[in-house]
């Protein structure tokens, strides 16, 4: 990833209302470098979910994105409380996210399905008190 | 079918997008969940819902579609209206429930679109 070009973002997890900012960014970044619009949805969507986990878990982390020729690779990390049980937290519906995110319009337990539906390859590196670090992976061509 | 069609089906104000009242919407969907929102791929579709927080306008954003309506009346907070001109999206806001509206709009040929779950590519 030599030649990458490289986006930083700091994910603020103080306020719900800033979750979302990254991907927004993120999302124009991707269309005035002329990647096509399917993978873009796809792209934003992925990394929109995990920066709504970070918010929501692990308050706030840093989302960076790295663009080559062939391959987009997303990455997010949080030192929040790490991910217990990721097969149980891959199915879709299973939340350990508070009510008064439900309200919010989040919570429902979509959020790292969503984001391996959306994503080409998506691995995860947690650890419970240490914090959980995404990778996701998208081949250009 | 013209987001203007779909502001008079559904008797709604226009809060911001007067200029994009012609543009074309071909699906819809009715939800409180944004990741709900997030799990199925359309295009330029119109999003029915009673939640009115920021994070709606974003949602919209990352799925292309292109018109929110609030049901049941709901107002938005100061700040979500001038979020969503900027990002070139139609907010309408209409009295109905959510039941009727998204009964109304279906009623009058709005269909579901090319509704699909993104496949994962490893499945």
């Amino acid at each position: 990833m030599n030649e990458a070009l490289h986006y930083h973002f700091d994910v603020d997890g103080a306020n719900f209302s800033n979750a979302g900012r990254a991907s927004v960014e993120t999302k124009k970044l991707l269309r005035q470098l002329g990647v096509p619009p399917e993978i873009i949805r796809r792209i934003s969507v992925a990394m929109y979910e995990g920066e709504i986990n970070m918010v929501i878990h692990a308050h706030g982390g840093d989302a960076d994105v790295y663009i080559t020729e062939d391959t987009v690779l997303i990455t997010l990390k949080d030192v929040g409380p790490g991910i217990r049980d990721v097969e149980e937290a891959m199915k879709e519906g299973f939340s350990t996210a508070p009510e008064n995110i439900r309200a919010l319009g989040f919570g429902a337990g979509m959020g790292l399905p969503n984001m391996k539906r959306y994503s080409d390859e998506m691995h995860i590196d947690t650890k419970v008190g240490v914090g959980t670090s995404i990778e996701l992976w998208y081949h250009l061509k | 079918m013209k987001i203007s069609e779909v502001a008079e089906i559904l008797e709604a104000v226009v809060l911001t997008g007067g200029q994009m009242l012609d543009e074309e919407v071909h699906s819809a969907c009715g939800s409180d969940m944004m990741s709900d929102v997030l799990a199925f791929v359309k295009d330029q579709g119109v999003l029915l819902t009673g939640l009115i927080n920021v994070q709606v306008i974003r949602t919209l954003l990352m799925m292309d579609m292109n018109c929110v309506v609030f049901v049941r009346g709901k107002v938005p907070p100061e700040g979500i209206v001038e979020f969503a001109e900027e990002s070139g999206v139609a907010v309408l806001q209409t009295k109905l429930p959510m039941f009727e509206a998204c009964g109304r709009l279906y009623s009058r040929g709005l269909g579901r679109g090319d509704m699909k779950t993104e496949g994962n590519a490893h499945e």
